[in-house]
């Protein structure tokens, strides 16, 4: 019996408008304002000092470090990389000793770009600014549950890791676009180095806010913010219900009201959260204490110049080398696990024509599909993986020598043992069909089926399976079929 | 001509900021603040066509240090400034609403 709860498909006729905001730690040695320790997992409270507990008489001085994992975030996301300021956002939390949030408000270091899904599909970013992280609170008593909880117990070594909050717009429109924009934002994000993309450790930490509209309708509806969302999984399931409770709600004659929700995984639904007053007057105002950031040119041209190619541009490039589709599940693939390099690999060993770095279109498509398959699927043994040898064999089949169910094989076994694709191939009993004698068989075969071959002459088109099945019996498998069938159709 | 302060505004931002004040507090701050408002109000009679707004008081920007570890405090010592401790953590009554 399934625990999932059961989640109706959205009506007909309701559009879905995400946006989201997504909290990346960034992998500075030491916090946004303090030499303190930047390190998930120490021992509560040991990474604090009089600037990160708020203590009297302490005074912030901004880290170089995180400024430039901002600005690479921001190069990488096409914004604009401006001057800016830093204001307090005021509230009253155990989280924060200060009782405010050093954060940016109307002035962010990063204003607007985009990013771009596998799909093709660009979406917005709204700003990527920088802000404290706060402490970890943990609810304690009543089974662990806040509002059973008996009381909280506070670790303030989070508290002053620098973060970039990156705001989209709202332009998703289904969980499944959510969780692409996520899992590219986190690919980005990784890329440039600001972040090791862990949502299990909370490095990275998404907030939806979900609303729902009649299709075809300009105006949006109102939005809940869904939080506490670990997992791309959870964040997809999250909004589809959030989807659906809206829907049924304004279809029972009620109205969304704002509000901030929380997501229970167990429970698999979300739960308003934040019910008292004034909960959103944070009361910003410029923070004395800090002077405005505002990146000298040279430096953030230099920063530009030193990021490696990004997910998409890199898809492009697998795209314009394969044939394949940029958004093809095989080329996604390919760049997620950074395997890029095996199909350059094919291309560094030949120079074929109407290539693309080397390998023509249809060798590195057979180069790209091997490395979505078997090297995605033994990724230990893919980081032993020799590239010369891989492009070897890659050629090898390309070439006819293996056919693929042999190359599939051989490939196997140099990712579990390493090892030449060649000798693997003769170890097995892959001898390379000579052409010669493919010829012989093919004609053989041909011989022994006079009745068959005249009705296959006469446009027959469906007794080439018959042919070729025979031919491949006749060669114990080993038989090039893209050849048998190219030499069948020549004696015709 | 923006509306002036009311005491009504006085304390909300005095709840927001969890200050309890008095009756007469509240008038008194009232009135304090509505003249502090009426020189803001002053200064925005000015024309201050191409002035760049001042964000700081200092003619300084990029205040940078290197992302450098420094010590930090021993915990027995942190944790002794604290109310209640447990698990080495800090203990607060329960809290109602989650953090941001």
């Amino acid at each position: 019996m399934s625990t999932e709860p059961v989640v109706p498909a959205p009506s007909s006729g309701w559009e879905t408008v995400i946006g989201l905001e997504v909290h990346c730690e960034l992998r500075t040695q030491t916090k946004l304002f303090c030499g303190c320790r930047n390190s998930f997992g120490e021992e509560p409270n040991t990474n604090v000092c009089p600037v990160c507990l708020g203590l009297p008489g302490s005074l912030p001085v901004l880290n170089r470090a995180a400024v430039e994992y901002a600005i690479r975030i921001g190069a990488a996301l096409h914004s604009t990389v401006q001057a800016s300021m830093f204001h307090r956002k005021n509230y009253f939390y155990p989280d924060m000793p200060k009782d405010y949030q050093i954060s940016q408000y109307d002035v962010p270091i990063n204003a607007g770009g985009w990013l771009t899904l596998p799909g093709g599909r660009r979406i917005g970013i709204v700003r990527a600014h920088l802000e404290e992280d706060t402490g970890k609170t943990t609810h304690v008593g009543g089974g662990g549950r806040i509002h059973e909880a008996t009381r909280s117990l506070v670790d303030y070594n989070r508290a002053g890791v620098p973060l970039v909050e990156i705001v989209s717009a709202p332009d998703m429109r289904s969980a499944d676009e959510a969780r692409a924009y996520v899992d590219e934002l986190r690919a980005i994000l990784v890329a440039t180095g600001a972040s090791d993309g862990k949502m299990e450790e909370g490095s990275l930490r998404v907030d939806a806010n979900v609303s729902v509209r009649p299709a075809g309708s300009e105006e949006f509806g109102t939005r809940c913010e869904i939080k506490n969302m670990n997992s791309l999984r959870s964040l997809g399931r999250a909004v589809d219900y959030e989807v659906s409770r809206q829907i049924q709600l304004i279809e029972s004659g009620g109205v969304v009201s704002q509000e901030t929700r929380h997501w229970d995984e167990g429970a698999g639904r979300t739960a308003s959260m934040r019910s008292k007053e004034e909960a959103y007057d944070y009361r910003y105002f410029p923070e004395p204490d800090l002077v405005p950031v505002d990146p000298p040119e040279e430096w953030v041209a230099s920063i530009k110049a030193s990021l490696p190619p990004m997910p998409s541009e890199r898809r492009e490039r697998i795209a314009e080398m394969s044939g394949l589709p940029a958004g093809s599940e095989a080329v996604v693939t390919v760049v997620r696990l950074g395997l890029d390099d095996l199909v350059e690999a094919v291309g560094a060993q030949g120079a074929d024509t109407k290539s693309v770095g080397g390998a023509s279109p249809a060798v590195a498509a057979i180069a790209v599909k091997r490395a979505a398959n078997e090297v995605a699927s033994d990724l230990a043994g893919a980081a032993n993986l020799e590239r010369s040898s891989f492009a070897k064999l890659v050629r090898m089949e390309s070439s006819g020598q293996l056919t693929s169910a042999q190359a599939r094989t051989v490939l196997k076994s140099m990712l579990e043992a390493g090892g030449d694709p060649e000798v693997i191939a003769e170890g097995l009993g892959f001898e390379a069909m000579e052409s010669g004698g493919l010829e012989a068989i093919v004609d053989d075969v041909i011989a022994a089926h006079p009745e068959e071959w005249a009705r296959y002459s006469e446009g027959e088109d469906k007794l080439a399976g018959f042919f070729i099945g025979h031919v491949k019996q006749a060669t114990q498998g080993k038989a090039d079929l893209k050849s048998a069938s190219a030499l069948l159709r020549s004696r015709r | 001509m923006p509306r002036s302060i009311t005491t009504d505004d006085v304390a909300h931002v005095a709840r927001l900021a969890r200050l309890q004040l008095s009756q007469e507090e509240l008038t008194r701050f009232t009135q304090q603040l509505a003249a502090v408002l009426d020189h803001a109000r002053d200064v925005e009679s000015l024309d201050t066509t191409g002035v760049v707004p001042t964000a700081h008081a200092l003619p300084l920007v990029n205040v940078l240090r290197d992302d450098v570890v420094t010590p930090s405090l021993d915990r027995a010592t942190v944790l002794a400034e604290a109310p209640e401790v447990e698990d080495h953590r800090f203990r607060v009554p329960k809290i109602l609403g989650d953090s941001q």
